[in-house]
């Protein structure tokens, strides 16, 4: 595996080297370039959670204020007495997790197929399996809700977690393959003389070596399923059924009837969507960080 | 199961046993082994036969057809692409999409650039600066256009307070038939810039040995020259990469543009004002599941599909000519 070391960068070695004053101020214009787009990047932010904590009075004033009056931390259970968010959340979460299952494990399963068996036209169906990383969705989209309308699965949050189960997409395999081939085949060789059939093979001797693979296929894979507005929009009807993506567009709706400002709890709702993939990015951002540079140098 | 040990594995010789299989053994594991292959990628083939190759045969036949869901699917040969081709909001949503990636593309793989050269540099609190132009790219889409559709609003937005402190007088975002494309490219930008092509660039740099710099040093070469002859040629993989990926990404613009114009509060058809965010997939989207006009827009999908295709094609004819692979093409897989 690649192992970027992003926390020790190499700067090309400067022709005047030691002083570090020198140094220290022909950054500063570099120091100050960096600080105005980090702020360009956290200012959205900011704003957001500060609008969060307003009262609606606060909201549509001109020049805005900054700090709110007094934060209203309330808004964060009134964003829940307005709409079913807790129960979006809960459907959200059920996807996810039921879709990251079904995509890490038939996706690992079957990359080892890939990785570690000579079959007749493995390389024609790796090929096939490659090419169908750049087929946009949109091209299957209405077929596939034709089917799933035959199946009785329109409006059920089965439509969007168990086709993961089928192979997990075209990136997962691929991923999970190139970290495969990466482990030496005496391993499994050895085992194999032990007794070991290719199941045991693939759970106690590859899983184990595999583990940063498997923890960034989780996260882009809770990315993807949280995230995702197009299934949810296109399957889902009832509002019992939304998940988060799509039920914060109907909340949206349903706070925005009364005809009164409304921004600080669409910010507060918004928030809470954003947090889980705050919360994710700041446990797991090694595996993060070194998922996105393997795909790219992989890719 | 599958691999049980060979009788001759238990000698005590199991190194030797493996290569003094006779033939026939030697067959009937070759076969074992394609059948147990098979087994494991069985999940995929089920899931690309019944997800993928079938719905994309379906809706070669359904693009031939004029079907509204509640009748059976009547064949009307091409009659759907001859639509297509006459329809002005097609050839608009087409522009729309063109004009987005156009823009969009260069821009944020410059700016993704710029930002791994500026991080890549010893300055204070890098790793707080990474993670801070990290996490635009970590919010889900419909909360950035939530963000942004608040930061956006004409009357009391942070973006119109801010150009007012300088004495401009903004305009009305994504309400204004000028503004509403490059509001969304902006908002786009805002969440690609700092995100994956930035830190797959910020990995290429690290990967430039640092002796190739110290060479042309050497050789009397300025920053502009070392930039230009080492950076650049250097990073062209990734910016390949970063560029087939985001013009993909960029074509199938839908979620934001979805989002952010059918309206801060007030409900409104998505991709307005006057059709002026009406992307190409937001096109298909309205003729499928608004109209419920299922063989026009499969012959929207597969037009589509045939963009992409040469699309993707005709960038890797032309990387060849300019992407620069430092090892041979085998070694990288």
């Amino acid at each position: 595996m690649v192992e970027p070391t992003l926390s020790a960068p190499r700067v090309p070695a400067s022709g005047i080297g030691g002083v570090r004053l020198q140094q220290a101020v022909r950054m500063m214009p570099t120091l100050l370039v960096v600080l105005v787009l980090a702020a360009a990047f956290g200012l959205p932010f900011l704003w957001a959670v500060l609008t969060s904590l307003k009262v609606p009075r606060e909201i549509f004033i001109f020049p805005p204020t900054w700090l709110p009056e007094a934060p209203q931390w309330s808004n964060y259970i009134e964003v829940f007495r307005q709409a079913p968010l807790a129960l979006f959340f809960w459907n959200s979460l059920k996807v996810t997790v039921l879709t990251g299952i079904g995509q890490i494990l038939s996706a690992s399963l079957v990359a080892y197929g890939f990785a570690r068996f000579r079959f007749p036209g493995r390389n024609i169906l790796f090929l096939v399996m490659l090419s169908t990383l750049m087929l946009p969705p949109q091209i299957t989209i209405i077929p596939t809700f034709l089917l799933f309308k035959w199946l009785g699965w329109l409006d059920e949050l089965r439509s969007l977690y168990i086709p993961p189960w089928f192979g997990g997409g075209a990136f997962a395999i691929f991923l999970f393959r190139q970290f495969f081939l990466t482990i030496p085949r005496e391993f499994d060789e050895a085992a194999k003389i032990d007794g070991a059939n290719s199941l045991w093979i693939f759970f106690r001797v590859l899983t184990p070596l595999s583990v940063p693979v498997f923890v960034t296929m989780g996260i882009f894979s809770f990315l993807g399923s949280w995230n995702d507005f197009f299934g949810p929009l296109i399957f889902l009807n009832t509002t019992e059924k939304f998940t988060l993506a799509l039920g914060l567009t109907y909340f949206q709706r349903v706070v925005s009837l009364g005809g009164q400002a409304t921004e600080h709890l669409m910010m507060a709702a918004s928030i809470i969507m954003t947090l889980p993939c705050l919360l994710v990015f700041i446990l797991l951002q090694r595996y993060w960080i070194q998922g996105i540079v393997m795909s790219g140098i992989k890719g | 199961m599958g691999f049980r040990p060979q009788p001759a594995a238990n000698t005590g010789k199991p190194r030797r046993a493996i290569f003094a299989r006779n033939p026939s053994m030697r067959l009937s594991t070759a076969t074992r082994e394609a059948i147990e292959g098979y087994l494991y990628i069985a999940p995929w083939l089920v899931g690309f036969a019944v997800f993928a190759a079938g719905p994309m045969l379906v809706s070669i036949y359904l693009s031939l057809t004029f079907y509204k869901i509640i009748t059976p699917p009547d064949f009307v040969g091409l009659d759907n692409y001859i639509r297509m081709f006459r329809d002005d909001l097609f050839w608009k949503s087409l522009w729309n999409t063109v004009y987005y990636a156009a823009v969009f593309v260069p821009v944020s793989i410059a700016g993704s650039l710029c930002c791994a050269l500026l991080l890549n540099q010893r300055i204070l609190g890098r790793t707080i600066f990474r993670a801070i132009y990290f996490l635009p790219s970590i919010t889900p889409i419909v909360a950035t256009a939530f963000l942004w559709l608040w930061i956006f609003q004409p009357n009391v937005g942070l973006a119109n307070y801010l150009l007012d402190l300088i004495g401009i007088e903004g305009p009305r975002w994504l309400d204004d038939i000028r503004w509403s494309k490059p509001s969304l490219i902006v908002i786009s930008l805002w969440g690609a810039v700092g995100g994956g092509s930035m830190l797959i660039f910020l990995a290429g740099l690290q990967g430039i040995p640092i002796e190739l710099y110290e060479s042309a040093e050497i050789d009397g070469a300025g920053n502009q020259a070392k930039f230009w002859r080492i950076t650049i040629p250097l990073l062209s993989p990734s910016m390949f990469f970063n560029l087939v990926l985001g013009l993909i990404g960029a074509m199938q613009m839908f979620t934001l543009a979805f989002v952010a114009t059918s309206g801060a509060g007030q409900t409104r058809p998505a991709g307005g004002p006057a059709y002026s965010t009406l992307f190409y997939v937001l096109n298909l989207y309205n003729h499928a599941f608004d109209y419920w006009e299922m063989g026009y827009a499969s012959a929207l999908a597969w037009f589509f599909f045939l963009i992409l295709v040469i699309l993707t094609y005709w960038q890797l004819r032309l990387s060849r000519s300019w992407v620069y692979y430092e090892f041979d093409q085998g070694e990288r897989w």
